[in-house]
């Protein structure tokens, strides 16, 4: 039966805590802010996503064409590309219940 | 509060200038020729205008033109359309995109900003964007940027205050990295831009504009401020058409044109006589004004065909008829025009006044000049421009169109309706504009119409003042001179009779002399035979005179003979 699969099969997709949370922060060179941004964003997924998570730092003075294909323009910048809807998240992460409401790890 | 991580990447400084400003030709036909050379180099251009201005227009001809003709690169940071988007755009004004952007002079990226997948979370600065940009100029080694358009940065973030800060850290970095950038700005309620991006922009500010005026869209431009230059300070209309953007600086002309002392004849020879038998100069600016149905229309189709004939180009601009109308009416008195159109001698462009506003009628009327480099323009009727505007806008628009005509030494033959009432006043008040006047005028005598023309002045030649008849046939127009009769001037049938009546008592004149010559004729021949005769008489006296004279002789020689002979006789006996 089709239609239950596919129910299933978005039951499956929303439940995060199961699934690998791709991520990718863009920061700008060694500035303070950014160092803040790395440091914010490997607390988040060490507390909440742990085991199941991937993180790429990138530097945008060092990969330049990544910054173009991301649809870069504020740095810091969160990315999650897994799971879908894809999200930014722009600045530190110091605010740090905007970020896990938007990785669905923590309800409003 | 922004990264200070700018200045990292700062280049060296352009060197000083000093021989004022350095200009970046756009490329955009007109634009040139009122900035003094084009936009400042090394610097930021701000274009705003409202929506439809042509703004993304402005910046892609600015980019494509650099590349295609200076060899300049380009990079076009787009935050509304993609780059397919924008190539098929562009693709309808005959650029192609693709090809620059494969041969390493053009690159377009598109910045997409979806505030609904954006969250902020804590402090941010847009280095990003410098990256991008930064990035995609040494790619192609950029010298022109465009920006189109910076405000929808505002959509996308919310913290105002550090996208200003951001924005001016910006302006400051294009500057410093010595490209010559264009960013446009979309108009906002009193203010050039939106958000005000003008006051980070100082350099060179561009207002383009749509305005509507009695259901007429004009488009303008007006060159807000341009420091270190001297610029055109007028509005300037410009045109988006399949050519692309083109401004015509059509009140930057002058009176400093040359004139030509060249005759161009008229296409009536009669009419060419009434102007010292040569027609009129060339580049002159001739008017025929007269009321409905005075064969004004015809006048100008000789004159087009006239300069058809010499091979010259004509360019008519009809205003009231279309073209094919044009070319029928002008076969009934004998004008091939249709074969001129196909030679290419001869273009017809009808369009209605109000298919939109003055200038714009100015600005076409320019471009196809420009395009198809006639040597004679008729616009047919002229009149019938002042539904599009008042009569000041008229005159103004005429008065740029005559001195852009006669710069370009074009003979100019505009036709104007007048009414019967204001005669020797044309509705557009031009006629101080105008080098030859004709008047055509209804003439009613005995209950028909016939036409009169007149010349009421013709600048820089003798012309002559008398009014002619104007007769227009199947043949052709023709001009003859009026009778003038006891009643004043006779035209028509009255002329007719007058010059019949004329003509009789020319014959009986004639008559009378030969019959006064007959009979002096008959009174010599009879002197002649009487002489004669008295001839004779004297000649038969004189013959008997002769004959008594000799009988007289014989007489006395006998006499002496018989005397002799007596004397002889007596001696003898």
């Amino acid at each position: 039966m089709k239609p239950k699969s596919s129910t299933r099969a978005f039951e499956r997709s929303t439940d995060s805590r199961k699934r690998q949370t791709v991520l990718r922060l863009y920061i700008a060179g060694s500035s303070a802010r950014s160092m803040r941004a790395i440091e914010n964003a490997r607390q988040i997924c060490d507390e909440y996503l742990a085991g199941s998570y991937e993180l790429d730092v990138i530097d945008i003075f060092k990969q330049p064409a990544l910054a173009k294909d991301d649809q870069i323009l504020a740095v810091p910048t969160l990315i999650k590309k897994l799971p879908l809807p894809l999200r930014r998240f722009i600045g530190d992460l110091s605010d740090r219940d905007v970020v896990l409401v938007g990785l669905d790890v923590k309800r409003k | 509060m922004p990264a200070p991580s700018a200045s990292t990447r700062r280049r060296t400084k352009p060197a000083v200038r000093i021989h004022g400003i350095e200009k970046v030709p756009s490329g955009i036909a007109g634009l040139d020729e009122i900035t003094g050379g084009g936009l400042p180099k090394g610097r930021t251009t701000l274009v705003c205008g409202g929506a439809g201005c042509g703004k993304t227009l402005f910046g892609m001809e600015f980019l494509i033109n650099g590349a295609r003709e200076h060899g300049d690169p380009g990079v076009l940071l787009a935050f509304e359309e993609t780059a397919d988007e924008i190539a098929k755009n562009v693709a309808s004004l005959g650029f192609d995109v693709q090809d620059l952007v494969e041969r390493s002079l053009l690159t377009i990226d598109f910045v997409k900003i979806d505030r609904s997948e954006i969250q902020e979370a804590g402090e941010y600065d847009l280095e990003g964007l410098f990256v991008r940009l930064d990035h995609a100029i040494k790619s192609v080694k950029a010298k022109r940027v465009v920006l189109d358009t910076l405000e929808a940065l505002f959509a996308g973030f919310t913290n105002e205050a550090l996208l200003r800060s951001e924005l001016r850290r910006l302006f400051h970095w294009l500057k410093d990295t010595g490209v010559t950038a264009v960013i446009t700005g979309e108009r906002g309620e009193g203010t050039l831009t939106r958000y005000g991006i003008e006051e980070y922009v100082s350099d060179c500010v561009i207002s383009l504009d749509n305005r509507v005026e009695d259901q007429i869209s004009t488009r303008r431009m007006r060159i807000v401020k341009y420091r270190g230059s001297a610029h055109g300070a007028n509005e300037y209309p410009f045109l988006i058409d399949d050519g692309g953007f083109s401004v015509l600086p059509v009140t930057s002309l002058g009176l400093n044109y040359e004139v030509s002392y060249e005759r161009v004849p008229t296409g009536v020879p009669a009419l060419d006589d009434m102007l010292e038998g040569g027609g009129y100069f060339r580049g002159a600016s001739i008017l025929v004004s007269g009321t409905a149905g005075t064969g004004k229309s015809s006048l100008a189709g000789l004159f087009a065909d006239a300069s058809c004939r010499r091979k010259e180009k004509a360019l008519y601009f009809a205003l009231e008829e279309s073209g094919s109308q044009i070319r029928r009416n002008m076969r009934s008195i004998g004008l091939d025009l249709d074969g001129w159109c196909k030679k290419g001698l001869l273009k017809i462009q009808a369009a209605r006044p109000s298919v939109f506003g003055l200038e714009m009628h100015l600005v076409t009327i320019h471009k196809l000049i420009e395009e198809f480099e006639p040597r004679a323009v008729v616009v047919d009727p002229l009149s019938s421009l002042v539904t599009t505007g008042n009569v000041g806008e008229v005159k103004s628009m005429l008065v740029r169109l005559f001195d852009y005509l006669k710069m370009k030494q074009i003979t100019c033959l505009v036709t104007s309706l007048t009414s019967a009432r204001g005669f020797e006043e044309t509705e557009v008040g031009i006629s101080s504009l105008i080098d030859t006047w004709f008047q055509v005028r209804d003439i009613e005598i005995g209950g028909e119409r016939t036409r009169g023309l007149y010349l009421v002045k013709s600048r820089g030649m003798g012309h002559s003042n008398q009014i002619r008849e104007f007769l227009i046939t199947s043949k052709g127009v023709n001009l003859i001179p009026v009778a003038v009769g006891p009643n004043g001037v006779l035209t028509g049938s009255a002329r007719v009779n007058q010059e019949t009546e004329q003509r009789a008592q020319a014959l009986a004149r004639q008559q009378e002399i030969e019959r006064k010559q007959r009979a002096l004729l008959r009174k010599s021949k009879a002197l002649d035979n009487q002489i004669e005769a008295m001839r004779a008489e004297l000649a038969a006296e004189e013959e008997e005179q002769r004959s008594l004279a000799t009988e007289l002789h014989d007489r006395q020689m006998r006499l002496t003979e018989s005397r002799t002979k007596l004397a002889e006789g007596r001696r003898k006996s």
